[in-house]
């Protein structure tokens, strides 16, 4: 017998009689106004939220604050006129010195101010994380209060590779002190679109 | 015990030779069990989330087999190689076999306490092949050439100023710079080189999803990323455990996990894999590893049901205050304590008396696993097996004797009290393992019965 029918044949003679699964938790904890919430959270975890109502905001804010660094790429068309062109499609590894990458993300979440972005907005999947500086676009209005209602938006949908990201890369390995930019992204920006 | 190395009592005295030390290993975990308190206080629903959680997996328990099938079935359309171990030889075997047939002999891997408790990375190193460990605190102890003394926090016994060490020894940092900041800012370089010339990257898995075949790797530093994305190989390795039954428990799971091990809202990154990225081999080995037995055992079942959060550990008085490697096995604490002597009850016959069976454990598991009653249960299964050392042995049985016969009892106490109060050094004495790091109290004059039939009025 191989292991694959021997662990599969152990274990249905161990596993115990079936229970059902629990309904769904009611009521999860939904804030008052969860953009307000989103945005304190992100500070507390070592992020910045930037209130925006325009993209021309956008590309004014990467013009002063980002002005120093040299490659800037974006996965949002919005966005060329300040980024690098003619970056995509190339061996991941390409991307090492990439200093700010500006890419959008489905939806964020308050409770933790984690951001749900799947691969086509990624253009690479490596690219938020290979990045030294990580800046995301949200909508206002797709900001929601807990993690139950962001499984609910992912739903079904279909994807190679997707996940939340909240704040920068951090570790507190040494001695618990608390150090942003272990591998990944030093900081990262969120700028949150008012809809027009 | 006669295993030819010391017991859990035995490896608590050598941590506990440095006082200093001990208090601080003991506050910063507490620091981190207070974060994880004030984490789970902000959200109202906590204790129905941990319910949840908790029938969830009972139900995974309990319909496992088809789960599995499921999880594979999704896995592999989605272009996953799957592949299913039933020991730790043969997950080890498994993984260097795909390692051998890219002709890979350098790779990066991220934390997986599956593979410390496979020992792969001795297994591939014995075969030619170098393994860095990408997470901060592996790459220190692995550099210090010891195992994590922690799920989550693998080097929290080291002070900064032995990682500054270990760094200028092996990174080439200046001597005696010790700043975290500077340090992990040194580890950034150091382990970036390692990222972008390694074809090959090993994650562990916190979470397998069978409704679709997705699995997720939970991390704050985006080390197993790093690897992953710029591998041309990735190998995620879990225990058949980590099975959940549908993509949106992950929302009850990932609200849980780092609530409870670090007080964080989330992980910085939660990565769901569900295709190899164009070009690249993604491959997933299950492995049984003493699951499926732990999964006979009625009374121990539920410790399969644990997430690795680390907060049993963080907050056991005896964890804090005798260090991660006194457990000698790669999941410490609590939780270790009751998955390591289903592995090997003789090896391991001392971790379930390493508890005060306070149960704290059980008030924080996030996924409600009664783990004091359970290392209860294993001290009773050990005894009786005869695996309990021998001291204990006498011990419990001169006790079992002495409770089953009340006027021995009487007598006894009466003795007990006579020898504290005029022969002290009877009892203060090294034999005497409760006078240790403390004195024995004063005795009583007299013992409740005698107090009850004097006060008695009736």
């Amino acid at each position: 017998m191989n292991s694959r029918a021997q662990i599969l044949s152990r274990i249905k003679e161990h596993q115990p009689e079936l229970t059902s699964l629990p309904a769904d938790l009611t009521a999860p904890l939904q804030y008052a106004d969860p953009v307000a919430m989103f945005s304190t959270v992100l500070g507390n975890i070592g992020g910045t939220a930037v209130p925006v109502s325009s993209y021309e905001e956008i590309q004014d804010y990467i013009k002063t604050h980002f002005a120093d660094q040299k490659r800037i790429i974006s996965t949002l068309p919005e966005l060329a006129e300040v980024t690098e062109a003619g970056w995509e499609g190339q061996d991941p590894h390409n991307y090492e010195d990439i200093d700010i990458a500006l890419i959008k993300a489905h939806f964020g979440v308050a409770e933790n101010a984690a951001l749900w972005v799947t691969e086509e907005l990624m253009q690479q999947r490596v690219v938020p994380f290979i990045c030294q500086q990580l800046a995301v676009v949200v909508q206002r209005k797709d900001i929601y209060s807990n993690m139950h209602e962001a499984y609910g938006k992912v739903a079904d949908s279909v994807y190679g590779f997707g996940t939340f990201i909240a704040g920068p890369s951090k570790t507190a390995d040494i001695e618990q002190s608390l150090v942003l930019g272990a591998h990944g992204p030093k900081n990262m920006t969120v700028f949150i679109m008012e809809s027009r | 015990m006669n295993t030819g190395r010391k017991d859990h009592a035995g490896l608590a005295d050598i941590f506990n030779e440095d006082e200093a030390r001990v208090d601080w290993h003991d506050e910063t975990l507490w620091f981190v069990r207070a974060k994880r308190d004030k984490a789970a206080h902000t959200l109202p629903e906590w204790e129905a989330l941990r319910e949840n959680a908790s029938q969830i997996k009972d139900n995974v328990l309990s319909n496992l087999h088809d789960y599995l099938l499921e999880f594979e079935a999704k896995a592999q359309q989605n272009g996953i190689t799957v592949h299913w171990a039933a020991d730790a030889e043969e997950h080890n075997q498994i993984v260097h076999s795909i390692l051998k047939a890219q002709n890979v002999t350098r790779i990066v891997k991220s934390k997986s306490m599956l593979t410390e408790e496979c020992h792969l990375n001795e297994h591939l190193q014995k075969n030619g092949i170098e393994v860095i460990d990408t997470d901060l605190g592996e790459r220190i102890v692995q550099l210090a050439e010891e195992p994590p003394s922690h799920i989550v926090l693998p080097c929290i016994h080291k002070k900064k100023e032995e990682i500054g060490e270990l760094f200028h020894e092996h990174l080439g940092t200046p001597k005696g710079e010790s700043d975290p900041q500077f340090l992990t800012a040194a580890a950034r370089v150091h382990l970036r080189e390692k990222f972008l010339t390694r074809k090959a990257a090993i994650t562990g898995v916190n979470f397998a999803v069978a409704e679709t075949g997705e699995f997720v790797v939970c991390t704050n530093e985006g080390n197993a990323d790093m690897g992953a994305h710029l591998s041309d190989v990735h190998i995620a390795c879990m225990g058949i455990e980590k099975i959940i039954p549908k993509r949106k428990h992950l929302a009850v799971f990932l609200r849980l996990l780092a609530r409870s091990a670090t007080g964080q809202p989330i992980t910085t990154y939660s990565s769901h894999f569900n295709k190899p990225r164009a070009g690249q081999e993604m491959h997933l080995v299950l492995v049984d590893n003493g699951r499926t037995k732990q999964l006979g055992r009625a009374d121990f079942r539920n410790s399969l049901k644990c997430i690795r959060c680390g907060a049993c550990m963080n907050t056991c008085p005896v964890y804090r205050r005798s260090g991660g490697h006194s457990y000698h096995t790669a999941i410490a604490g609590p939780i270790g304590s009751i998955l390591a002597p289903n592995l090997d009850m003789k090896e391991y016959a001392d971790l379930p008396f390493a508890s005060t069976l306070c149960g704290s454990c059980t008030n924080v598991c996030p996924v409600k696993i009664n783990i004091h009653e359970q290392l209860y249960k294993w001290r009773q299964v050990i005894v009786k097996e005869g695996y309990a050392d021998t001291g204990k042995t006498i011990a419990m049985k001169a006790m079992d004797f002495t409770l089953s016969h009340p006027s021995l009892y009487k007598t006894a106490g009466k003795a007990g009290r006579w020898v504290m109060k005029n022969a002290p050094f009877m009892v203060n004495n090294k034999l005497n393992a409760w006078y240790k790091q403390r004195d024995m109290p004063e005795p009583p004059k007299q013992s409740f019965s005698e107090w009850y039939k004097k006060n008695n009025n009736e």
